[in-house]
């Protein structure tokens, strides 16, 4: 409570400063708003509905994107541990991949798929793929052996060794994976939606864009807020809990 | 089974190894780890490996237990060749082989939760007798890390239990805790052991603890692992490993070791 008390003190303050600046006419309104002018269009933006709709379109795709990335980041990661072969092709490929800043794969989402929702979830798909695989891949290469000898003698096997031993086992390694996969494609979808019009649904990144467009600064700088927001709370609602239990469990952290 | 088997059988040994021998690759060169090493284990005998590291104590354990194969030679268990690792020989590692992602109940349940036999509130059961067994009653819900060494070992140690093996194979599993509280375990298991009757084949580079648990301490030397003595131990049991008769013990035994190094440490000093 009081790490909140604190700061909302400290960005009060700092916002009384910003608002003071404008007034004083230190600061041009034309290039930085006043903080009453940004909350203004926030304002207005959440009664005509632009801004949650907009929200709604960009989180709808992260999510699902990212969902994908996830159910096949996981196993393809299983998979180059696992097996040789797939190390030396599929493993290389991943590393490759993983390198390519994912917005490079909006020309091709383009002209494969056309300014559709389809191009979107491609890129985000692009952008968590493949951090989620290698962190798999370098979880399970981290697990100590004496794990799967333990559990050998317990009458585990196969995919029951896998499930139960090899996958928990690299539970820490997975999550810091998928939080570079998250942010991955959160940055990858915000330049593909800047970048990118598409007919079906205007997103955060558009609204942005079209702030821009309008020399709208007040538009700038709320969605940017808007991001800033959305991106704190995923952290604190996905991957926090995540994360504290694998502290709590392995002892791990603080 | 015909009557000429039944009486061809001779009443098997609980644990039988014959003519084992093991190399492994290293990068200078082979190493035989193992060396024609036989030997037999009776039911609800307790045997203790010692020797001096390196000598491949540890390797014959990962064999009877299944782990290892021998390159040539045998283990039997209950007259019938172990093929793999088993749950009839539940093994005890010397590092904490627990479970980090679960907490020390479902560290014990994770053995008997694969077997189907149980119902799951007879898994609960075993799983906490065995937790209270080892004196952990009141810490089923603790996560591994919060744990001392001490205990982290009795939960291993309820985790092999738990499936009720009849050969349990110890890797010095004591060896990496503080001298108090090796002694509590001491007691500890040699009580479990007289309760449960298990057959136990204990590692250790330790004499004295040797003595204190086995019934009889097989004596091994390095390069290559061999067995060179065996000792029976005829002291009264619980045992004390500060009693003085057991210290006549070690001394033998500790001596004994010493002889079967010197030729080889005579060997590197040339």
């Amino acid at each position: 409570m009081r790490r909140w008390t604190t700061a909302l003190l400290v960005f009060g303050a700092l916002m009384a400063i910003w608002e003071w600046l404008v007034r004083a006419g230190v600061w041009s309104p034309v290039l930085v708003p006043s903080p009453v002018d940004v909350g203004k269009y926030l304002v207005v933006s959440i009664q005509d509905k632009t801004l949650l709709e907009a929200s709604y379109v960009t989180l709808k795709r992260l999510l699902l994107g990212y969902a994908v990335g996830l159910v096949f980041g996981l196993p393809l990661g299983l998979l180059i541990a696992r097996f040789k072969f797939f190390q030396d092709t599929l493993g290389l490929l991943a590393l490759g991949f993983q390198t390519l800043p994912s917005v490079c794969w909006a020309p091709m989402a383009l002209l494969w798929f056309g300014q559709t929702e389809t191009a979107m979830f491609f890129i985000v798909i692009m952008g968590s793929l493949w951090s989620i695989t290698l962190a798999a891949d370098a979880g399970v290469r981290n697990v100590p052996p004496i794990y799967a000898r333990a559990a050998q003698t317990m009458g585990s096997r196969g995919l029951h060794t896998w499930l139960k031993v090899i996958l928990p086992a690299s539970l820490p390694f997975i999550a810091s994976g998928m939080k570079q996969g998250w942010a991955f494609a959160w940055r990858s979808l915000m330049a593909a939606e800047i970048y990118i019009t598409i007919l079906t649904g205007f997103g955060l990144g558009h609204l942005l864009h079209y702030g821009r467009e309008l020399h709208a600064m007040d538009t700038v700088i709320g969605i940017m807020i808007v991001i800033v927001l959305i991106g704190l709370l995923t952290d604190k609602i996905l991957f926090s809990p995540f994360e504290s239990f694998l502290h709590r469990r392995w002892g791990t952290g603080k | 089974m015909t009557l000429a088997d039944e009486l061809r059988n001779e009443p098997s040994e609980k644990l039988l190894v014959e003519c084992v021998s093991k190399t492994f690759r290293a990068r200078s060169g082979k190493i035989l780890a193992l060396e024609n090493i036989s030997l037999n284990v009776r039911e609800g005998e307790f045997v203790c490996l010692v020797g001096p590291s390196g000598c491949g104590k540890s390797t014959l354990l990962n064999i009877i237990a299944g782990l290892d194969r021998p390159d040539t030679g045998r283990v039997l268990a209950d007259g019938k060749p172990v093929n793999g690792p088993g749950r009839e020989r539940m093994v005890m590692f010397q590092e904490s082989s627990l479970y980090p992602w679960l907490d020390v109940f479902g560290n014990v349940m994770f053995g008997l939760k694969l077997e189907p036999q149980f119902s799951k509130e007879e898994r609960r059961e075993v799983a906490m007798f065995y937790l209270e067994l080892v004196g952990l009653g009141k810490f089923t819900r603790a996560n591994i890390h919060e744990l001392s060494g001490g205990m982290k070992q009795r939960v291993a140690l309820a985790r092999a239990l738990a499936p009720n093996p009849r050969v349990l194979l110890m890797d010095e599993p004591f060896a990496a805790l503080d001298a108090m509280t090796r002694e509590q375990l001491y007691s500890d298991i040699q009580e479990i052991w007289a309760k449960r009757r298990k057959t136990i084949v204990f590692v250790t580079h330790n004499v004295r603890e040797a003595v204190c648990l086995g019934d009889r301490v097989m004596l091994f030397s390095p390069h290559p692992g061999r067995i060179q003595e065996q000792f029976e131990i005829q002291l009264p049991r619980p045992r004390d490993i500060n009693s003085v008769d057991l210290a006549k013990y070690s001394t033998e035994i500790t001596r004994a070791l010493k002889r079967h190094l010197k030729p080889e440490l005579a060997e590197v000093s040339e």
